[in-house]
């Protein structure tokens, strides 16, 4: 019944947004003031329709409904109420009508905060939001519908993936769906320009703070699946290059090019072509990643729906706005020619520098992560080991590290380059300096990891001091770019300290044994059966101390689900400082009670965390910039003044 | 030759000699990253390179799993119902690791036909085969029909 309703709402949902992509552009062709006006309240409208249809699917959920195809199939009558809340964006059809709900969020909230932006132009906006929003409630309700109904209803439902009932999953995908679907925003502002001919940096400002934020909310999407994955996957690792990270990736480091390109188009007249051309990548690169983990047609331990019918789908709606924005910008190029120079020995020179670092990063990734399907379609199956993405990434990030301080450190319009690489030859000696005392005190590192930790020694070092020597400059924008940037450091230094300086034990453990990793001596006092809630466990204790003092004692288990007949493997983590200590059980050996216990030692694997929480933090910060406060009250007060003009 | 033209020349050049580096370290890496998936019958009728690292999927065959006392060190026979290949590997293995279940394993051929494997790949989901795996049942299972 209340399904049925659910359903209902999703057909009342599309038919918004149908409406919304229609009416406000065509009030725009027609210059029909009534029809743009449409647009804020159909926005709206498609938002509380949308997060009406996902309550209920989480009320289904809550209340048990197994006459529902997609409830019984992911819960069951054991599964503890907060992941019975999870369960609704556990697997394809719920986290697909999560996407939409979310972006119908983003689409009101666009529709409330743009009163910087006159009516001809939020119409067009509006109206490009509705065209994906309609695209993906096609696909929910066309392809991949929650509510179907299974009659007779099931007893007992099939019980949501162990994996999923975990902590990380009540967070984890709603933030990196809000970074995801974020980016349309600028995806649909430069659509939206490009059908107008003609984008100047009011535009840009405005379109600006959204993209901060939208990589804001992906930065810690990607953080908490990382984090998610290192404790919850049982193996002790926190990237895998496995092409489902890296659909969250892409986007990630294309919005990473854009932000700093919008930082230079913002003022000048100037790559604004290049602009508008990156928030389509991004965008573009948001639904290729949703198509890859949908599809099924790569091998990933995330790629939960194997449908081929779904995948199709979601390659015509990929085809449909990249290919329908590239249209539009190969037609308009020439209409966003720069009119202002740019001098070579400038900010501006370096920020376009990043941008084309970060795109051939991008680029490199997706031929990484794409050439599996190539190779398929030539009737090969082949994989691309994770050390290609390491060694290119590795590369590719030299050039970002060493020019990074350089960009800050050179001023807009017109600099010279020798006094700024003076400035900042001295931090090159801080860093070396540091570099070596790291390498004496940590044993020795590796080419690889002396780079990043040089690297992570010389942006930081820089950083601080261009906070210092700036007073000027202290504003919400500079602030918030050097937090940001002394996460890049931090990032790099324990990256490379994980990475590196890591220990891994896979040991066959007899109950009383003492094994010693890395100076820690690790007593395993065998494994005892207990019940909690819906599953069973053996757990594991291991008493882990040095020097003969007691650290902790850790409690890994190995679960067993009922349910779903499945074995979990539940790592038990001490978290330190400077290191974690990590172990989880493998398998019991023989009827002796022997178990092959897994044992690693990962240096500074927080910080690494920790710096991508710092990037996080500046690109909030930078939201308050005063600067762009000021322009955008100016912005407003304009488009007031020609309001009451025109009336 | 105007300075603003031998400036861009320097520019064209710079590029160029940068796409050129930067496509020959990409090539090196793909190459030598590339693993190839192969079927038990492939491996077992030699068409493999031996030098390089490539993914063996299959069923793990009933009763294959041998335990080597005091270690961590298993051996397991592969097979795609035409041919098995034996594998060895040390460390812990998967949660869904079983007899009669779907596998990929990762690693080089070693001496006396077994092979040696580095990583060992279930799928996390009861009801799921690698694609490789099934990729590899079905092929098998193809060539059986016509024969």
């Amino acid at each position: 019944m209340l399904a049925s309703v659910g359903q209902f709402l999703l057909i009342l949902s599309l038919v918004t947004a149908t409406v919304l992509t229609i009416l406000p552009i065509t009030g725009y062709f027609k210059n029909h003031e009534a029809l743009m006006r449409t647009g804020r309240p159909l926005a709206y409208l498609l938002f509380v329709l949308t997060l009406a249809t996902f309550l209920i699917l989480v009320f289904l959920f809550v209340m048990q409904d197994f006459s529902v195809t997609y409830v019984w199939q992911h819960s069951s009558l054991t599964l503890p109420l907060r992941y019975r809340i999870t369960a609704t964006w556990g697997a394809h059809e719920g986290s697909v009508l999560m996407w939409v709900t979310v972006q119908a969020l983003w689409i009101a909230a666009v529709a409330r905060y743009s009163k910087s932006l006159s009516l001809s132009q939020i119409s067009r906006v509006l109206s490009v939001l509705g065209i994906i929003a309609t695209g993906f409630l096609a696909f929910v309700l066309f392809a991949s519908n929650p509510f179907e109904i299974t009659n007779p209803a099931p007893m007992d439902g099939r019980d949501l993936n162990p994996l999923l009932q975990d902590f990380g999953m009540i967070i984890h995908p709603p933030l990196l769906y809000f970074g995801y679907v974020g980016l349309s925003v600028a995806f649909a502002l430069s659509v939206a320009a490009l059908i107008g001919g003609q984008i100047d940096e009011k535009w840009i400002r405005w379109s600006r703070r959204w993209t901060n934020l939208a990589w804001a909310f992906l930065t810690i999407g990607i953080i908490l699946g990382s984090w998610w994955a290192y404790y919850e996957l049982g193996w002790g690792g926190w990237w895998f290059w496995d092409p489902v990270e890296n659909a969250s990736f892409l986007p990630w480091l294309a919005g990473t090019a854009l932000i700093h390109v919008q930082a230079v188009s913002e003022r000048k007249n100037a790559f604004r072509g290049w602009t508008v051309l990156l928030a389509i990548i991004a965008f573009s690169l948001c639904v290729l990643g949703t198509f890859l983990v949908r599809s099924g047609s790569i091998t990933s331990v995330h790629s939960f729906a194997a449908d081929p019918f779904r995948g199709i789908f979601i390659l015509v709606l990929l085809g449909l706005y990249a290919g329908g924005a590239l249209t539009l910008y190969a037609l308009r190029v020439n209409q966003l020619k720069s009119t202002d120079a740019i001098n070579l020995n400038s900010k501006e020179t370096l920020l376009l520098a990043n941008s084309l670092i970060f795109i051939t990063a991008t680029f490199t990734i997706l031929i990484g992560t794409l050439f599996p399907m190539i190779f398929e379609a030539l009737g090969k199956k082949i994989s691309v080991g994770a050390p290609y993405f390491g060694l290119m990434f590795f590369l590719i990030m030299i050039p970002m590290a060493v020019l990074l301080p350089l960009g800050v450190q050179l001023k807009w319009h017109k600099d010279s380059m020798m006094p700024a690489i003076k400035a900042l030859i001295p931090h090159f000696g801080i860093a070396a300096v540091l570099t070596i005392g790291a390498y004496f005190l940590f044993d020795g590192l590796n080419l690889r990891a002396t780079a990043g930790v040089f690297g992570g020694f010389w942006i930081a070092s820089t950083t601080v001091a261009q906070l210092i020597q700036f007073p000027g400059k202290m504003n919400a924008s500079f602030v918030g770019m050097s937090v940001a940037h002394l996460g890049v450091a931090v990032f790099l230094f324990s990256m490379s300290m994980t990475e590196h300086k890591d220990v891994e034990k896979d040991i066959l453990m007899k109950p009383g044994q003492t094994s010693q990793v890395a100076g820690y001596d690790f007593n395993f006092k065998g494994v005892s059966v207990v019940e909690i809630e819906n599953y069973r466990a053996q757990q594991g204790t291991i008493l882990v101390s040095k020097n003969g003092a007691k650290v902790v004692e850790l409690h890994p288990q190995k679960r067993f689900y009922p349910k779903q007949q499945q074995p979990m493997t539940e790592a038990d983590i001490y978290p330190g400082l400077t290191k974690d200590i990590y172990v989880s059980l493998g398998e019991q050996i023989n009827e002796q009670g022997d178990w092959a216990v897994r044992i690693y030692i990962k240096p500074f694997i927080r910080w690494m965390w920790f710096g991508g929480l710092m990037m996080l933090a500046g690109a909030v910060i930078a939201l308050f910039s005063q600067r762009s406060k000021r322009l955008e009250q100016r912005q407003v007060d304009e488009v007031m003044k020609n309001r009451l003009e025109l009336s | 030759m105007t300075p603003t033209r031998k400036k861009r020349l320097i520019l064209v050049m710079m590029v160029a000699v940068g796409v050129a580096i930067a496509t020959a370290i990409f090539l090196t890496a793909v190459r030598e990253n590339i693993n190839y998936f192969k079927t038990p019958t492939e491996v077992a009728t030699g068409q493999y390179n031996s030098n390089s690292t490539i993914r063996l999927g299959g069923m793990v065959k009933d009763g294959s799993v041998q335990r080597v006392t005091d270690s961590l060190k298993v051996r397991f026979a592969v097979t795609d119902f035409e041919q098995d290949v034996l594998v060895e590997y040390e460390g812990i293995l998967p949660d869904l690791f079983r007899e009669g279940q779907g596998v990929v394993t990762i690693g080089k051929m070693g001496q006396e036909d077994v092979f040696i494997a580095e990583e060992v790949l279930a799928k996390h989901d009861e009801n799921y085969m690698p694609p490789e795996a099934a990729d590899a049942l079905h092929q098998a299972k193809n060539k059986g029909d016509f024969e």
